[in-house]
Order: C-alpha cells, then sequence, then structure tokens
C-alpha cells in the first residue's frame, strides 16, 4: 500500500513540479527580471522573448542530456579504460582486443547480421502483403487488429508463447508443442515432398529471384550509359548493394540444393532450439510476428495513399492485379518502405529480451545485446561491455545520419 | 465481360482464403498459452491444447478408493463412484502403476488377501474383502479414461496469490504499475513545453535541436546502462552521506525513483518528436489571433495548443505506457530484485528459468502480464495507429 502512495505522491510531485516551474519561471521572467513597463519596456519585451523558449525547452534538455548525450560520451569513455583495483586505467583499444578475440563475440556478430537480414524483409514483405490483402476486403479492418495484437505483448511474454510451440516432449508422449506436432504428421510421402521439400523449393527461389532482380535494379543506372549516374558515393554503395544481394542470391541457390539433399529425420520430435544455425531462425520468428503488425499498419496508410487515378490509367490500360501491386503501387510506397525497413532494423539491433528469455544465448544463438548484458551484470567486465554497447551504437550510426539527413532536408 | 468478372471473384476468394490463413498464423500461438492457462497441469502435459476441447483418453492420476464399508454376506463391501462427474468413460483400468492398463471394464480384480475390485466403465466400482479394511491403506485405481473437456481457473489463483518465482505474480502486477504510470506521465509534460518551443517559437539554434533530437530517437538505450547505474549510485551515495541517512533509510541507487527518471529520459525524444509534428501542424491563425490579443506564450500553450493536441498527447501515452509495461532491459538493470520492486517481465524470466516445464504456471502468469496491454491496445487503438503514422511517415 505505501508503494502505491509512494507512486501517486511521485506522480503528483512531478506534474505538480513541472507545472509550477513553468508558471513560475514564466511569471519570474515577465514581472521581475523583464518586466514590459517602465523606460525599458520595448527592450524588455524583446528579451523575455529571447529567454522564454529556453525556458520552455531545459527540463527536457537536462534530462535529455544527462540520460541520453552523456552516457552516450561516458560509455565511449568506459570502454576505453580498464578498472585494476580500485583505479581506472586508460588502456586504449585493449578492451576491443579482448572483445574481437572471443568466439562468442563474433558469434553475436554472426547472428545480429542474419537478424539484421531476415527479420526487416520479412516482417516489411508480411506487413506489406496483409495490408495490401486486407484493404480489399469488408472484414480487413478486424484482421488487421488481430495482426496488430503481438505489438501489444512484450518480448517476453512473447517467447512464453513461442516456447510452448516449440516444446518438445519425448517421442513415446503426446506432443504438447504445436511445430512437433504438425512435424511428427509428416512420415516422407507425398505431403511432405510437397509441404518440405516443394514448397521451401519455391519460396527459395523466389527470394533468389527477388534478389537478382534487385541486383540487376541496382548496377542498371551504374552500368547504362546515361549521363545521370550520380557521384562516386552513390556508385560505390550500389555496387556494395549489388554485391550483398548476390551473395545473398548465392546462398538461396545453395540452400535451394540442400532442400533436396538433406535426409529430414521423419517421426524424431525435434528440440527446435537446440539446432545450431536454424535455431536463430526460430528466435527471429518471435521478432517477426511482433513486427508484422507494425509494418501492416504503417504500410496499409501509405497504400491508402496512393492517388486513385495512376491505379485507374493502370486498369485502363490493361494492368493485372500484380502488374498494379508491384509496377504502380509498390514504387509510390518505397519511401515509407524504407522508413519501416530503418526502424524494425533499430528494434533488431536492440534485440535482447526474446534472446534471455528463450536460450540466453546458448546453443550459437547470442546476440549482441544479450552478449553485452552478459559482459556487464554476469562477467562484471564493464570495459568489454561498453565495447559491444559501441559496436551496436556503431552499427545504429549509419541509420542516424540517415535519419538526421532526411529531417534536415524535410524542414527546409 | 464475363471471363473478368469470374476471374475477379476467384481472386477475391484467394484473398479471403489469405486473410483467413495469415490471421490463423498470428492468432493461434497465443490462443493456444491462453486455453494452456486453463488446463491443469496434467492435462497440458498429457495431450496438446488443441485436444483440450473434445473428449479426449487420457492416463488420470492414481485415485485412492474411499467409501463407507458395509457387511454384506459375511464379507466387507465398499461400493461408490470413482469420479464426481458422470461423463468420465473408462477404456481400461488397472490397480498397479506397473500395469495401469491390466483390465477391462466391468473385469474384476484379484488384489490378494481375500479381496475383490471391479469397476465399471462409468467409474462405479465395488470393493469386496474377507476382513475388514478400517485402518489399512485401500488400493488405488490407475484409469485410462475419456473425459470432457474441463477448464479451471486455479491456474491464475495460484500465480496471482502464491511467490513462486521471489513473488507473486499479483505482487509483480503491482509494482508494475508502480513503475508504468508515473514514468507515462512525468515525461508527457516535459516535452510538450519543449514540443511547443520547437514548433512554434522563434530562436537559434532551433533546427539544431530538432535534428539533435531526431538522432537521439534511434541510440540505443544499450549505451545508457552503466553510466546512469553509475551516476544513480552516486547521487544515492552523496545524498546519504551529506544527509546522514544509514541502514534503513539510506537511499539505493536502485529503486523507483531512478527508473522514473530513466524512462522519462528514454521516452523524451519520441515524445517530442511526436508532440512538435503535430503542434507544427495546427493552424497558423488560431495562434496569431491569440497573440495580437495579448495572450503570452505560457497562456498560448496552456489554453489552446494543449488542449488541441489531445490526440498526439494520448497517441505518446499509449506508446509510453505499453513501452514502460513490457520493458525488461530497464527494470533488471534500474531496479532491485527485492519482492518490492521485480516487475512482471522479470518475474516471468525468472519463471522460464526455474520452472520452465510447469506451463500451466507460466501461461497463466504470462496471460497476467499481457492482460493490461491488450487491454490497453483494443480500447485505444486508435490512438496508437494514429502515434505510429505520426512517428513513422513523414
Amino acid at each position: 500500500m505505501s508503494q502505491a502512495i509512494f507512486a501517486l505522491s511521485t506522480i503528483a510531485i512531478g506534474v505538480g513540479g513541472c507545472i509550477l516551474y513553468f508558471y513560475a519561471s514564466n511569471l519570474f521572467l515577465d514581472k521581475v527580471l523583464f518586466p514590459a513597463r517602465g523606460p525599458n519596456a520595448g527592450r524588455n519585451i524583446n528579451r523575455a522573448e529571447a529567454v522564454r523558449p529556453w525556458l520552455f525547452l531545459a527540463p527536457a534538455l537536462i534530462a535529455l542530456g544527462l540520460y541520453l548525450a552523456y552516457p552516450v560520451v561516458a560509455t565511449a569513455w568506459l570502454s576505453l579504460v580498464k578498472e585494476q583495483g580500485a583505479t581506472r586505467n586508460f588502456v586504449g583499444l585493449a578492451n576491443y582486443a579482448q572483445m574481437t578475440s572471443e568466439s562468442k563475440f563474433w558469434e553475436s556478430m554472426r547472428n545480429n547480421m542474419l537478424w539484421l537480414f531476415v527479420v526487416p524483409a520479412a516482417s516489411t514483405a508480411f506487413g506489406l502483403l496483409a495490408a495490401q490483402l486486407t484493404d480489399r476486403i469488408a472484414w480487413g479492418n478486424f484482421a488487421k487488429s488481430l495482426i496488430f495484437m503481438p505489438m501489444a505483448i512484450s518480448f517476453v511474454g512473447a517467447s512464453v508463447i513461442w516456447k510452448l510451440v516449440y516444446d518438445t516432449r519425448p517421442v513415446d508422449q503426446a506432443q504438447i508443442g504445436l511445430l512437433n506436432a504438425v512435424w511428427l504428421q509428416f512420415g516422407g510421402g507425398v505431403w511432405s515432398v510437397l509441404f518440405l521439400r516443394i514448397l521451401p523449393a519455391l519460396l527459395l527461389a523466389a527470394i533468389a529471384v527477388g534478389l537478382a532482380w534487385g541486383v540487376w535494379a541496382l548496377l542498371r543506372p551504374v552500368l547504362g550509359s546515361g549521363g545521370s549516374r550520380g557521384s562516386l558515393v552513390v556508385v560505390l554503395l550500389r555496387l556494395l548493394g549489388a554485391a550483398v544481394f548476390a551473395a545473398l542470391a548465392v546462398v538461396m541457390l545453395w540452400w535451394l540444393v540442400g532442400v533436396f539433399t538433406v535426409t529430414l529425420p521423419y517421426g524424431q520430435p525435434q528440440t527446435w532450439l537446440t539446432i545450431p544455425f536454424w535455431n536463430n531462425f526460430f528466435l527471429m520468428i518471435v521478432l517477426i510476428w511482433i513486427q508484422t503488425g507494425f509494418a501492416m499498419v504503417i504500410l496499409s496508410a501509405a497504400l491508402r495513399g496512393v492517388p486513385e487515378d495512376t491505379i485507374e490509367a493502370a486498369i485502363i490500360d490493361g494492368a493485372n492485379p500484380f502488374q498494379i501491386f508491384f509496377r504502380i503501387k509498390v514504387p509510390q510506397i518505397m519511401g515509407t518502405i524504407v522508413v519501416v525497413w530503418t526502424t524494425i532494423t533499430i528494434v533488431v539491433l536492440k534485440v535482447f529480451d526474446i534472446v534471455l528469455a528463450m536460450t540466453n544465448g546458448q546453443w550459437e544463438t547470442q546476440v549482441l545485446a544479450n552478449y553485452m548484458y552478459d559482459k556487464f551484470f554476469r562477467a562484471f567486465d564493464v570495459g568489454v561491455g561498453s565495447a559491444a554497447a559501441m559496436v551496436i551504437m556503431l552499427l545504429v550510426t549509419p541509420i542516424l545520419v540517415w535519419n538526421v539527413w532526411n529531417a534536415r532536408k524535410e524542414m527546409r | 465481360m464475363e471471363n473478368i468478372a469470374g476471374k475477379r471473384s476467384a481472386l477475391t476468394w484467394a484473398v479471403h482464403i489469405s486473410v483467413v490463413l495469415l490471421v490463423l498464423l498470428w492468432v493461434v500461438p497465443t490462443f493456444g498459452l491462453l486455453v494452456s492457462s486453463f488446463r491443469t497441469g496434467d492435462q497440458i502435459v498429457s495431450s496438446g491444447w488443441w485436444r483440450a476441447f473434445g473428449t479426449q483418453e487420457q492416463q488420470l492420476n492414481p485415485i485412492r478408493i474411499a467409501g463407507e464399508e458395509k457387511e454384506v454376506d459375511g464379507r466387507f463391501v465398499i461400493e461408490g463412484n470413482l469420479f464426481g462427474n458422470s461423463k468420465t468413460v473408462i477404456s481400461l483400468w488397472g490397480t498397479s502403476s506397473r500395469e495401469p492398463t491390466a483390465y477391462q471394464p466391468g473385469d474384476t480384480a484379484d488384489l490378494g488377501d481375500g479381496q475383490t475390485l471391479t469397476v465399471q466403465e462409468n467409474g462405479d466400482f465395488v470393493l469386496t474383502s474377507a476382513t475388514s479394511t478400517k485402518d489399512t491403506r485401500l488400493p488405488r485405481v490407475f484409469a485410462t479414461a475419456s473425459a470432457p473437456p474441463e477448464f479451471t481457473i486455479q491456474n491464475y489463483r495460484n500465480v496471482i496469490f502464491s511467490p513462486l518465482a521471489g513473488q507473486s505474480i499479483g505482487q509483480a502486477f503491482l509494482n508494475t504499475l508502480t513503475v508504468a504510470i508515473p514514468a507515462t506521465i512525468i515525461p508527457i509534460l516535459i516535452a510538450a513545453f519543449a514540443a511547443y518551443a520547437l514548433a512554434w517559437m522563434d530562436f537559434p539554434g532551433r533546427a539544431l535541436l530538432i535534428a539533435a533530437i531526431v538522432g537521439l530517437l534511434v541510440v540505443p538505450l544499450q549505451l545508457a546502462l552503466i553510466p546512469l547505474l553509475n551516476l544513480h549510485n552516486w547521487a544515492a551515495m552523496t545524498i546519504n552521506e551529506t544527509f546522514g541517512l544509514t541502514g534503513d533509510r539510506a537511499l539505493s541507487g536502485k529503486g523507483y525513483l531512478g527508473i522514473w527518471l530513466a524512462h522519462t529520459g528514454f521516452g523524451l525524444p519520441l515524445a517530442i518528436y511526436l508532440l512538435r509534428n503535430y503542434m507544427v501542424g495546427l493552424p497558423r491563425d488560431i495562434i496569431e489571433n491569440a497573440k495580437v490579443d495579448g495572450a503570452t506564450d505560457f497562456q498560448i500553450f496552456t489554453k489552446i495548443i494543449l488542449p488541441l493536441s489531445f490526440p498526439a498527447l494520448a497517441s505518446f501515452a499509449i506508446f509510453q505506457f505499453l513501452w514502460t509495461w513490457n520493458d525488461l532491459l530497464v527494470a533488471l538493470v534500474f531496479l532491485g530484485t527485492g519482492n518490492d520492486q521485480q516487475v512482471l517481465t522479470g518475474n516471468l524470466v525468472n519463471l522460464l528459468g526455474s520452472r520452465g516445464g510447469d506451463w500451466e504456471i507460466l501461461a497463466a502468469s504470462a496471460f497476467v502480464s499481457i492482460a493490461v496491454p491488450l487491454l490497453v491496445f483494443f480500447s485505444m487503438q486508435r490512438f496508437l495507429v494514429r502515434g505510429l503514422l505520426a512517428g513513422s511517415v513523414k
């Protein structure tokens, strides 16, 4: 009970304090410091107007500076020092060297890269699909709010939900995890071939084709003879993007072969979360499940904003629904797709709760944020932990710069 | 024309079916946990939750025979029914754990010492004995039976009131509420004033500040953990030394005050960004008219801007509430682990570690923690969507 009183009094003090601060400081400015009367009335009014914005901003600036800006600098500093006994000594990049010599760090980096490619792509794709489909039917809004629902569920709650799906029982007992129950239905017959070989193969082939198209789209302006190649930086970025896409396409084709050559252990219940490499995907599904709703809501609004007449013109020209979607609608909402993609990327870089709750980084599922938490609060190695935090910051920086640049451009 | 019409309807059907599949894929995992939370632990491990709605055959817990003893023709007889309900149907039964399926319904088992036991399909049993069975342990019946669907709210009673992972979920619920509500309300006011200044006041460096806030929007809060924890510890220590606080009265670096401040700081960039974007869109005429009429900035803000910005304020409040309620990392770092401080998410992670196989506990606990966000989500979805759109689409 005392806790509730404590909380309520804090709200009262916090809110009351804020109101009092703003009211009193304004009053002080207008009546005492620069009163709008007497011989200097005009000058005083101007002075008060110059000071007032800072009165309004002060609490926010102090909070932002203390709780976000200062820690970035402090963490950067902590990553360069080592606690030796009671003193802190500057050790240069020794923490980074120690971190990069650990295999767990490289495992985290690899997994983070995997997350970084798969989760934003899958969430955006599913979101786009759901947005396009639900916009066309009468009960679309109902369907939307059900797909959107996981947004409200905590990462830990979602982990519990999915842990039940992935649960495994010994082979002689009834399976209570949905995935194993479905898995045990397959025995190598026609349906198994259809669902476990042909369907994934088609999916992989589609992704490979999409990637190949991406390579072509990126290279076309560079290779083209037109004069609008853009600056050297743009060309390099395009080449880099094309190389990444091409590499991914090769991986997809490699997996495509694997789908047909792998021997599947039919009839054996699988402990999904302990299968190295692939268990990462089972963790990613949780985040995709959560983020798809977000992507759907934003992309759905963007799709509605596509001008009607462009679509009508396409229909008159005889375009089919797929052409309308991919050639007319998607190019017009490309900007929104990028925003959704980058927003989900930031969530992915910070992913921590899901891994902690489901595997705690065992079985090769470690990610950077959880690695950092391990270093900070289990190994009590602040230096290496800060170094890991700086790596996360470094990965976020391109998006940060991109966002700031866009915001500036928009304000002009 | 007919051809096109036919194609259209086939496509419409395909759309309907795809949406149904998508929705099922998204809802089924949660639904499974919800169903599981209303089943007993034995039911959960003996069959998948999707079988909970049909009659299901399962090995029941052993039932010890009990009843009034009667003397009939020189033998001692106990008659009765194994079950409270009349819907359970026994398919096989036995009297020892090694052979739980030894007998068919209606068979008579010889238990030695002149005891015999007959169990019928509906659970009626007759135990006869040559000597009185008073003060002896009566045999147990191991039955395989098909039972009708049965649901219970006992799991929720258990997790809410009894401490399973340090403290009860009920206590953790109160702790989470204590974290979430002040951490939602305090940043709103601070952000609203700042957003007004950034939207409607002219001063040098405004554009730079806005850019800085856009930048801070994506700074990972992971970076803030250790420096801020050190700062809080240092502040607590300084206060303790200055005022000579010791023992119980001494402040700790970990506590509610710290987490409220932390959540306030972390929530501010989004709050300022959302509110500023909304306030910039308010009609200029209203504000200029008010200025001409002699209203001060403070009056304009409180009398005009705040009421008009209600939708944006509500959007942010929902975001911040969901975020603080669902947060694990900040709570792990800035709160202690004591009974009066651990939050729902932390409690759930502990349960996953220590009671990972007890699905009845996990499921019920998870649903207690999910319930409030879901309620907020479904009742205020409109504002949430509006906030998302304002925050992301430019």
